[in-house]
């Protein structure tokens, strides 16, 4: 197996969500942190999807940004092509690695400066990098962008406010691609378009993927949406991985309970009538998280074990699982 | 040139320029105020005297009433001052004086303010408190007092200065206490555009926090400065006018319309009411329509009322 | 069993007068909603479906303005009802669930308090009498330890939990229709499950009526019995979820099924309809979907289309006659 384009090691990320120094001391609060990212690992191959999905405050979207460098991580590292991005990121070559990596972000409303053309909104990235010269080659490879996700040449001269939502993630794709990128993390990119323009976009990622050979990180809480983009998937909850498998795995035999019950609890149109058990509780407070296996209040598989011991990784068949209940054969 | 008139037809296509439109109040102190700020740039040619000419004074025209009152004179619309001096065009270089004052100490104070306001947003942290630390001491103390007490600073420290000096000092006096709210609110508006996926998807590709504050923040939170500034140059103005009045303000070699109505202020008893009154009116013109403007631009731009 | 439908709109039209000139952002919507039976409004962003719940409670925006039809409950108009009147109806015989638990609470009142007032404003109880039920609509919401919560403030509660309490207070009346405007959107999946269970159950239990409006199929093919699909402010498509879903006749209804993905199949490309939805100001003539419908022809460019009866499902489409799609 070649090496992996993006290796993540025991990430982690901690907030420090503490009251001011002032009202800490006359109220007497402790201070509070929340480990949005908790020792995450793992591992994508060049021109695959890993999709990472999850629920509110499992830490997917703090993923993302910290593997863009958007964040610095408080453990663990994250290697882009064999190299520690947090050390490249911070040398000289810092602009040429952030020309390999681009993100593609959920709300389209607010991806795009409202106050610039999109002429130079796609063409930032060329100027910065200094990649092209001259305003006449800019202004091709600007257009050739816009082509390439299906907007016309034209519309380089417009604002943002004049184009929908699904077109407006289009431009932001154009945007994404302009230093010809090879790794794209996509955070929730069609979460906020209806579903037909969900549809459209949809099918320009995987053409472009198809095309360039691009590798995704895919963030996104529709499990449908998943099974249609990625090749691997990892399932989060309350910033750690508890699953995750190539897709066809991680669909048809769910090991760990948390993706058993998500599998169970999406109202899925071709499939309603089946019956299905709705998942117990709610996800924790991110503040207070339960010790041991942070899913054990809602498991209907919990023991003792899994209320004081957090449990390990494990990989099996090249499926990676973190349940007490998986390892001892329970379930 | 292209990218002006496409500015320019993007304007009168858009929502601002129909608001204004249909908005009676803010035609009327448009008008009123563009006829005023007119008549004080180009004072030299609409007025029909230069009061400060001393050859064209002419003694036995002194303290004239009104055209309109008996024993006015046509040549002396609004009446004449003690040393014959026209009050009409004693008004509009008045008015120039008042506006070029008011108009820069906004100006200083909307830079200096913004500035701040971006740094504080962007930085965050021990940067942050300490600018707004500076800004909440700046506003427990009443502008007329730091405004006082700086010219104050100012003259003793330059006791001989001549005009532009002391004008300098002046804006300077007003400008301080102004920044303040420029600052807070741009602050504000920082710290929201700051997390917008724009910002990030530039801060992805690598450029710069001060390209980004410049190029990207900065356009989006101009907005309430506009409506701000607008409505502060009326109170910059007053704020002259008062330190005018009470002597400090402009030198008295060009009096602002502050000075005319403290000078009026001593014939106000004998009864001619028309030396300090009619610099009155003028000086509550200008801040009424400049007011009136500004409350206008404020709700046109809010996107939740259109 | 042919009763006297619940609710009855009739031949719709909502315009917004605006500086452009007048737009229509719903044209001519006819559609009924039985006692107790759940409707599904399904559509994309500016389609009109909120803005049909929104005619129907009575709280259309201005200068948003009912331009036309009857909207008619339990048989009597209330479309044309001075404000009071239309106060006294909302609460006690429509009841509102819209998409953010977080506003649709006031943040300085307990839940419980809102709730009494709630009660007592439409029924005749005592305080006592209303506290109780107030309790009891907690516990069967599903809040657990309802009588110690029911002092808290909304904050103290979680999303999911904020929304079971909206569901509470919207059937606090006791009212025969509830309109659910994006009840699940801004909820997680997991949640999601439970507060669709919860809806349905507690509408078969109290008989109550359902129109939920929402742009997710999925939630509706787990909820409703029948479903309306819109598109550019008109109905295009009605009948049993079933046939909608499985047998849909119009091209829109098909393009959409067929641009969901799938949670039981791999497709290599999703079905994708090319374009966009019309603005408000440029609706095409003749039939709304003709520039985008794969089997447009001439007559769709120049008529536009009433719901035709289509075998199970009734749709706007020249495509249809004799109860039956013709072939393409």
């Amino acid at each position: 197996m070649s090496n992996p384009l993006v290796e993540v090691r025991d990430l982690a990320k901690t907030f420090d969500v503490s009251a001011p120094w002032l009202n800490r001391v006359v109220e007497r609060k402790p201070r509070q942190f929340v480990h949005a990212v908790d020792g995450v690992s793992f591992a994508i191959q060049r021109g695959k999807t890993l999709a990472l999905v999850g629920e509110s405050g499992c830490g997917k979207s703090t993923v993302a940004r910290l593997l863009v460098g958007l964040y610095g991580s408080s453990a663990g590292h994250v290697r882009f092509d064999g190299q520690d991005t947090s050390v490249v990121l911070k040398s000289a070559d810092a602009l040429k690695l952030r020309r390999r990596m681009q993100m593609i972000f959920q709300d389209p409303y607010a991806s795009l400066n409202p106050r610039w053309r999109v002429s130079d909104i796609v063409a930032e990235p060329l100027r910065e990098h200094g990649l092209l010269e001259g305003d006449e080659a800019i202004e091709r490879r600007v257009g050739d962008l816009l082509q390439s996700v299906g907007l016309a040449r034209a519309d380089a001269l417009k604002f943002p406010h004049q184009f929908s939502g699904g077109q407006r993630q289009r431009i932001s794709i154009a945007r994404a691609l302009a230093t010809q990128p090879e790794f794209l993390v996509c955070d929730e990119p069609t979460s906020a378009l209806d579903v037909s323009v969900q549809a459209q976009v949809l099918n320009i990622m995987k053409d472009l993927q198809r095309r360039h050979g691009l590798t995704y990180l895919f963030i996104s809480h529709n499990l449908a949406v998943v099974r249609h983009v990625a090749d691997d998937v990892g399932v989060m909850y309350l910033g750690r991985l508890v699953e995750a498998a190539p897709k066809s795995e991680l669909f048809a035999r769910p090991r760990h309970p948390y993706t058993r019950m998500l599998l169970d609890a999406i109202p899925d149109i071709h499939m309603s009538g089946r019956a299905r058990t709705p998942v117990q509780g709610e996800v924790p407070n991110p503040l207070n998280p339960p010790g041991g296996c942070s899913f054990h209040p809602r498991c209907p598989h919990a023991n003792e074990r899994c209320r004081g011991e957090r449990p390990q990784q494990l990989t099996r068949n090249g499926i990676r699982i973190a349940c007490h209940a998986v390892e001892e054969g329970r379930i | 040139m292209s990218a002006a008139t496409g500015a320019l037809t993007r304007f009168f296509d858009g929502d601002v320029w129909h608001s204004f439109r249909s908005t009676p109040v803010a035609i009327a102190a448009a008008v009123v105020a563009f006829a005023l700020v007119f008549c004080a740039l180009f004072a030299g040619w609409v007025a029909p005297h230069n009061p400060f000419d001393l050859a064209t004074l002419e003694l036995s025209d002194a303290r004239l009433p009104p055209a309109w009152i008996d024993g006015g004179s046509a040549k002396y619309l609004l009446g004449t001052d003690d040393q014959g001096r026209d009050i009409l065009s004693a008004l509009m270089y008045g008015a120039r004086i008042s506006l070029l004052v008011g108009v820069a100490s906004v100006l200083l104070s909307v830079v200096v303010g913004v500035g701040l306001g971006l740094l504080s947003g962007f930085a965050g942290g021990k940067t942050d408190a300490f600018i707004m630390r500076v800004c909440d001491v700046m506003l427990s103390f009443p502008s007329i007092l730091i405004a006082l007490l700086i010219d104050g600073v100012g003259r003793a420290m330059f006791p001989n200065a001549h005009d532009t000096l002391a004008f300098t000092v002046l804006v300077f006096a007003i400008a301080l206490p102004g920044w303040v709210q420029y600052a807070r609110t741009v602050r504000g508006s920082t710290l929201v555009e700051r997390n917008k996926e724009y910002v990030q998807a530039a801060r992805v590709t690598g450029v710069s926090s001060l390209r980004i504050m410049r190029r990207h923040v900065l356009p989006n939170v101009l907005g309430p400065v506009l409506v701000l500034a607008t409505i502060q140059v009326a109170t910059a103005i007053l704020t002259e006018a008062t330190l005018s009045f009470l002597g400090v303000g402009v030198p008295p070699t060009q009096p602002s319309l502050g000075t005319l109505i403290r000078v009026g202020n001593d014939f106000l008893f004998s009864g001619e009411w028309w030396i300090t009154i009619f610099p009155g009116l003028m000086l509550v013109l200008i801040a009424l329509s400049v007011n009136l403007l500004g409350d206008w631009l404020r709700d046109a731009l809010n996107p939740r009322l259109r | 069993m042919s009763m006297t439908p619940l609710l009855e709109v009739r031949h719709l039209r909502v315009e917004f007068p605006s500086r452009r000139g007048t737009l229509l952002a719903l044209d001519d919507i006819s559609f009924s909603i039985a006692p107790g039976e759940v409707l599904g409004v399904v559509g994309e962003s500016g389609a009109g479906k909120s803005l049909t719940g929104s005619a129907i409670i009575g709280l259309l925006d201005p200068p948003g303005r009912i331009a036309g039809g009857e909207i008619l409950l339990a048989g009597q108009r209330i479309d044309n009802l001075p404000y009071e009147q239309m106060r006294a109806i909302r609460g006690r015989k429509i009841g509102a669930i819209f998409q953010d638990p977080l506003t649709s609470l006031n943040p300085l009142y307990t839940i419980g308090r809102q709730l009494i007032e709630t009660i007592r404003t439409h029924l005749p109880v005592s305080d006592e009498q209303a506290r109780a039920r107030a309790i009891k609509l907690l516990q069967e919401t599903g809040i657990p330890a309802a009588e110690q919560r029911i002092e808290q403030y909304p904050h103290q509660f979680s999303g999911g939990m904020r929304q079971r309490v909206v569901i509470a207070l919207a059937l606090a009346a006791e009212p025969q229709l509830i309109v659910a405007d994006e009840p699940t959107t801004a909820l997680d999946v997991s949640i999601q499950a439970q507060i669709i269970s919860l809806i349905r159950r507690l509408c078969k239990e109290h008989g109550t009526a359902v129109m939920l409006v929402t742009h997710d199929m999925g939630v509706i093919a787990e909820t409703c019995d029948r479903v309306a699909v819109m598109y550019a402010g008109r109905i295009v498509e009605v009948g049993p979820v079933a046939d909608v879903i499985h047998r849909p006749s119009h091209p829109y209804t098909v393009g959409l099924m067929g641009s969901i993905p799938a949670m039981d199949e791999d497709r290599e490309r999703l079905l994708q309809i090319d374009g966009a939805m019309p603005r408000l100001d440029a609706v095409p003539k003749g039939c709304a979907f003709n520039p985008r419908c794969p089997q447009v022809f001439e007559r769709c460019r120049h008529e536009r289309p009433d719901l035709i009866d289509a075998g199970p499902t009734r749709a706007a489409c020249w495509l249809v006659t004799d109860g039956q799609r013709r072939a393409a």
